[in-house]
């Protein structure tokens, strides 16, 4: 048997719920032994994919926001999903220092943050349907000595 | 509890939350343009002394009042910036636009709000 373990959670699309997801997932990934380095790098991409759906997906209304998380041994898998309105040329959107909405002050730095801190990072998107981030993580020592 | 905007001169020290995210930044931006349009501000300093963790939208409240405040030749700079802080500042280009204050984190620590200002 592989060892997994999942955990999903759904919330409403509020900047007030990023503190609590990020705290979240992070507690979640606590199970592999992870080091503090890599808990930040695994808050901070959920913070910015989080951020795009509430900003970007949604464009500031309310609605849910899915994240699922999968542990399979010492692998962190977690996907962020919204049902907003989705990305037209995604290759073009993780491109560093792009953005559409550089009137509300963002930077195009999202996308590159996720890439630099992930092990993985796939976005599937469609116009008018939603976005889907898809993104890995090998993290935490083996906690036997003879483990790998 | 320190004020989170506190203006000496011409000065505005923005004491920078926990967690600088699209939630807090919204409120960091609201309260430092409110200053700004009021007082004849020229340096806005960001003290990070408190904050663990910061993402693009903590680049982007900083770069929109370096932008704001560079308009009547103001600077930006920021304090206490943790490793981790400063690493996603690097990432971003964002150490190209403001400075950070040179001080070790072990300097402050047991003291916060000790030498705080002193040297303004
Ligand atoms: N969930 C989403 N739904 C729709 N569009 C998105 C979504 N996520 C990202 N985008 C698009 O991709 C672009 C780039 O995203 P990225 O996170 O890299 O930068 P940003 O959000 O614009 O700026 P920053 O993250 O630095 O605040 C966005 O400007 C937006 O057009
Ligand atoms: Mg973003």
């Amino acid at each position: 048997m592989e060892r997994t373990n999942e955990m999903v959670l759904e919330f409403d699309s509020r900047s007030c719920n990023e503190g609590f997801a990020r705290v979240a997932v992070a507690a979640f990934s606590t199970q592999l032994n992870p080091t503090l380095e890599e808990v930040a790098d695994l808050k901070t991409a959920v913070s910015e994919a989080i951020t795009n759906s509430i900003i970007h997906g949604y464009e500031q209304t309310v609605h849910k926001i899915r994240i699922e998380c999968k542990i399979v041994c010492h692998d962190f898998y977690i996907t962020v999903i919204d049902y907003g309105k989705g990305i037209e040329d995604v290759k073009k959107a993780m491109e560093p220092l792009f953005t559409t909405r550089p009137e509300l002050e963002r930077s195009g730095m999202g996308f590159a943050f996720m890439e630099a801190f992930m092990d993985e990072v796939v976005v599937v998107s469609k116009p008018g349907e939603g976005t889907q981030v898809h993104m890995k993580k090998t993290m935490g020592r083996p906690s036997h000595p003879f483990e790998e | 509890m320190r004020e989170t905007f506190q203006v000496r001169d011409t000065i505005l020290t923005v004491l920078v939350p926990k967690e600088l995210d699209h939630h807090t930044a919204e409120e960091i931006r609201i309260g430092a343009d409110r200053i700004l349009e009021r007082e004849n501000i020229r340096c806005i300093r960001f003290d990070f002394r408190n904050t663990e963790f910061m993402d693009s939208s903590g680049i982007g409240v900083i770069m929109g009042r370096y932008k704001n405040i560079r308009l009547v030749g103001g600077r930006v700079s920021a304090a206490h910036v943790n490793g981790r802080v400063e690493k996603i500042m690097r990432m971003s280009g964002l150490l190209k636009f403001i400075t950070v204050e040179q001080e070790r984190s072990w300097e402050t620590a047991g003291q916060k709000g000790g030498s705080y200002g002193a040297h303004e």
